[in-house]
């Protein structure tokens, strides 16, 4: 299972970095998405695949039985999965806005920080 | 439920035993602190009003806490408190060693200083967009960054300064705002997800994310596991964090934008934490492969001074200018780091305590300059020396320090980290450190000249810059003006440790020194997690 998994979690970062080289913004987002999805795959697999035993102890047992799931990369990706999910939304209002008020996506336009015209130091006075 | 039959489990192996000591709730009370001061400040979010003494309350009490907790770790050495009682690497261990104490009591400082400015620095929509909740949730970030000793927990601070330096980075939503805002959230998304993978193989590897436990398996594993990728992601990851050389644009892009007092809080504490992860993981965790990779890091640390002294050379705008610093200073923290060894790891942890409080410091006289001057250019700042000559005495002592001359607080890790270079004989790298600070000094010299020194215009007609504060007529900096007070009260607080630290570096010395052998060693740092007997 763990070869799927790997080339699985190849493709999906080959595509992420494509999308995240693009000149738009919202491509760029595309791209982020996709590297958080890449990555709780990848910790996932990082957790040892294992059969789908959950991990609850059987009455009368002090121990798991042997096989079973291992439950701290679910708990990992779970709190990865809230954070990207919520750095998302925010990238998302918040290139919204930046199309509002910069009039385009395409990050080769965007410099409003960082103008093209700005003024060299005084040489002297 | 458990059945009866299920109750012999012991659970001494499990779980912490002993009670829990008093001292030990120390370790947590910073974040929490932070936490439940932002939580009561976005309960009274509509009584704007008591927003700033509340803040101030809850950062003095940090800065108390902090300082009590580096006394305490100055003298029993690293404290460890386990979360809800389970014992690693099941549990969450907070451990407080004295680099990450001293960080912390250095970023409790910077941000009271910053709470104190932002007094008048922030207007009323600014508290209603919640600057002041906020700046506490950043400093619960921070303060977990440095105090934590798992190293998920730390993605998970990242994660949490991240959030909250978007929400002040935008407040006032201006145009060139969202525009670096952008670029800075995409890069620094990027990173922290680097660092997310770089965990992910971490964890495949070792299987435990306590850093004590990967400090005491890494040695054994070395040999057979592919510890030098993952070495090399974390450098990558935290460097981008920290804006070292190639990965450091996002950095000038955005730290001109925001509100004088966010630049000044960003300058002085989010790039060190990325210092911070990079000197824990890289000197105390994987030490092996940061020798493999000292000459790539002493590679990266002298382009990033080098270039980030000839960025600041070439910029008119002094806000810009200082994001330049700000990435100088990183090279010469890196040159600590590649060159290893306590000596030299002890050098670059004093220079981030004093970058630290140096460019937040910085910044916040920048806000001055514009005020007074009426603009942030070069070009039009003129005779500032005259209309402000107690001010500019504190700007002179501050640029003298950022270049590293004595007898200010740059002067001292400067020296270190060259004899330290010179000692295993990378004279490259002692003279790119000479070469960087000698630029900085024509930049800020040039800096002082033009904004200070050139005689100010016949004619008085300041016409505002568009983006600039509101040219003021009175530019005179007495006392007896309760607002000029405010503005000058945390400066001068961040002068006098400038100051300080510059004529009595001892005990500061000896104490970043006793912090990197604590680094290099980290001996009692496990002791403190797993107790004397404990066979897990």
């Amino acid at each position: 299972m763990e070869p799927v998994f790997a080339l699985v979690v190849g493709i999906f970062f080959a595509a992420a970095f494509y999308l995240m080289m693009s000149k738009h913004i919202i491509r760029v987002l595309l791209g982020v998405v996709l590297l958080g999805n890449a990555v709780n795959m990848l910790i996932f697999t990082a957790g040892r695949l294992t059969p789908a035993i959950p991990p609850i102890i059987p009455a009368g047992e002090t121990v798991l039985p042997a096989g079973t799931a291992n439950p701290l990369p679910q708990a990992l990706i779970l709190t990865a999965i809230v954070i990207s999910f919520s750095f998302f939304c925010f990238l998302l209002v918040l290139t919204w806005r930046a199309y509002q008020d910069l009039g385009t996506d395409n990050t080769d336009d965007m410099r409003v920080a960082e103008p093209v015209d700005d003024p060299a130091p005084p040489m002297g006075y | 439920m458990a059945s009866p039959a299920t109750t012999a489990v012991d659970l001494t192996a499990a779980l912490v035993a002993a009670p829990v000591d008093s001292t030990q709730w120390l370790a947590v009370l910073p974040i929490g602190i932070c936490l439940g001061v932002g939580a009561l400040l976005m309960m009274i979010r509509h009584r704007t009003e008591w927003h700033a003494p509340v803040a101030l309350a809850g950062l003095a009490i940090l800065v108390l806490v902090d300082i009590l907790l580096l006394s305490k770790v100055l003298t029993n050495g690293p404290l460890t408190m386990m979360m809800g009682r389970w014992r690693p690497p099941f549990g969450i261990a907070i451990t407080v060693d004295l680099t990450g104490a001293l960080l912390a009591l250095a970023a409790a400082i910077v941000a009271f200083a910053c709470a104190l400015y932002a007094k008048i620095d922030i207007s009323t929509s600014g508290r209603r967009y919640g600057f002041y909740p906020l700046l506490m949730v950043l400093m619960a970030g921070v303060s977990g960054a440095f105090l934590t000793g798992d190293l998920f927990n730390l993605y998970v601070w990242f994660e949490v300064l991240l959030i909250s330096s978007f929400g002040l980075l935008i407040l006032g939503s201006e145009r060139a705002q969202i525009d670096g805002a952008l670029k800075y959230a995409v890069l620094n998304l990027i990173a922290t997800t680097l660092f997310l993978i770089a965990t992910a193989y971490l964890y495949a590897i070792f299987g435990t994310l306590n850093m004590a436990d990967i400090a005491r398996k890494a040695p054994a594993l070395s040999a057979t596991a592919p510890l030098m990728t993952l070495a090399a992601l974390f450098v990558l990851a935290f460097s981008m964090k920290a804006a070292a050389f190639p990965v450091n644009f996002w950095l000038p892009a955005s730290y001109h934008t925001p509100r004088v007092v966010v630049s000044a809080l960003f300058a002085g504490l989010l790039t060190k934490v990325g210092v911070y992860a990079l000197l824990r993981v890289m000197v105390m965790l994987l030490p092996i492969e940061r020798e493999g990779l000292s000459f790539a890091i002493a590679v990266m640390a002298a382009l990033t001074m080098i270039l980030g002294a000839m960025g600041a050379l070439a910029q008119n705008d002094i806000r810009r200018f200082l994001g330049f610093i700000v990435i100088a200073g990183i090279g010469n923290i890196l040159a600590g780091v590649a060159i290893g060894g306590a000596v030299a790891v002890g050098g670059a942890i004093f220079y981030a305590l004093h970058s630290i409080l140096l460019m937040t410091a910085l910044y916040l006289v920048s806000g001055e300059m514009g005020r007074l001057g009426g603009g942030f250019g070069l070009d039009r700042l003129r005779g500032l020396w005259t209309s402000a000559p107690v001010f500019a005495a504190v700007c002179l002592a501050l640029f003298f320090a950022a270049s590293g001359l004595p007898p200010f607080s740059g002067f001292w890790p400067k020296a270190i980290l060259v004899k330290a270079s010179l000692d295993i004989g990378a004279w490259w790298l002692a003279a790119s450190i000479l070469v960087s600070g000698f630029l900085m000094t024509m930049a800020f010299g040039r800096l002082f000249l033009f904004a200070f020194w050139r005689p100010a215009a016949e004619t008085v007609t300041t016409p505002a810059v568009p983006g600039g504060p509101p040219p003021v007529s009175v530019p005179s900096l007495s006392l007896a003006r309760s607002e000029n007070r405010w503005r000058l009260a945390p400066i001068v607080i961040l002068s006098a440790f400038v100051v300080g630290f510059g004529l009595f570096p001892e005990r500061l010395i000896l104490a970043t020194q006793q912090a990197a052998s604590d680094l290099a060693d980290p001996s009692a740092y496990i002791r403190s997690v797993f107790p004397e007997g404990d066979v897990r």
